[in-house]
């Protein structure tokens, strides 16, 4: 199944990225392991996925946990904790 | 419960009336209206390197933004006895001393209006999806979530930003104890 990935803020820079379409592997069921799978690109993506600290998650645009439940066509974005106001 | 990111900036005079105006014949029973305008600082938080800022990128994640502010003005208008809640957040390039949010509560007493207010921004510090970048003369850098926004927001009893994990972040740690008189 494929998802949309977006990122923001520092992590958008850091990456040099703010979209990409993903066609996830095989049994690849959550958010948990979608942040395991960008960690294993190495490089700054392991720099910024290797742990959750500082990392926050939405799935189609609701603020979710590691352990959020993945589906064809879901928007999920990874950005810092927010700083708004 | 009207929600807006815009560019532009706004004129708290010209959208209280509005609000009250959309009230009808209930704009009549208002008896209190609570406002909050946040704006940029020409310092930054890091007292020991304080510094001028000359300029602040506020960023967004469209779609979202609009949906957490509704879920949020929504959540105030269930706790609290109010007619009605604006919130229009910036977004772009600001400078030192532009207005960055406003929050209006409309009410039948002051109590509600008041409590709605701040309610709404304390959500909002921690849920919506803003991040602002700060340009100072010693090069750019985006602001960090403060532990204090966290423990504003925890004594309407919403949760800290979780981690992605999900678990309860240091951040969740170091607030637990620290109650409303130190928010």
């Amino acid at each position: 199944m494929t998802i949309t990935i977006l990122f923001f803020a520092g992590l958008r820079e850091a990456l040099g990225a703010g979209r990409e379409a993903l066609t996830l592997p095989e049994g690849m069921a959550n958010v948990g392991a979608l942040r395991a799978h960008l960690a294993a690109r190495g490089g700054v993506w392991a720099e910024h996925f290797a742990s959750s600290r500082n990392l926050r998650a939405a799935v189609n645009q609701d603020m979710v946990g590691l352990d959020a439940l993945l589906h064809a066509g879901d928007e999920v974005a990874f950005f810092p904790p927010v700083t708004g106001g | 419960m009207p929600v807006r990111v815009q560019t532009n900036d706004f004129d708290l005079t010209t959208e209280v009336a509005a609000l009250r105006q959309a009230q009808g014949e209930r704009n009549a029973k208002i008896g209190a209206i609570a406002v909050f305008v946040g704006t940029v600082r020409d310092l930054n938080e890091v007292a020991a390197e304080a510094r001028g800022v000359s300029q602040m990128t506020l960023e967004h994640y469209p779609g979202m933004t609009e949906r957490s502010l509704e879920k949020i003005v929504g959540e105030a208008k269930a706790r609290w006895d109010i007619f009605d809640a604006l919130v229009v957040h910036r977004v772009g390039t600001l400078g030192p001393l532009d207005q960055i949010v406003l929050v209006v509560t409309l009410g039948a007493h002051r109590g509600e209006a008041f409590a709605a207010c701040e309610f709404i921004m304390d959500y909002l510090k921690t849920q919506a999806p803003f991040w602002k970048k700060e340009t100072t003369p010693q090069g750019a850098r985006w602001v960090e979530a403060r532990d204090g926004d966290d423990s504003a927001a925890a004594r309407w009893g919403i949760e800290p930003q979780a981690d992605a994990a999900g678990a309860a972040s240091p951040t969740a740690a170091r607030t637990k104890g620290s109650g409303p008189a130190s928010a």
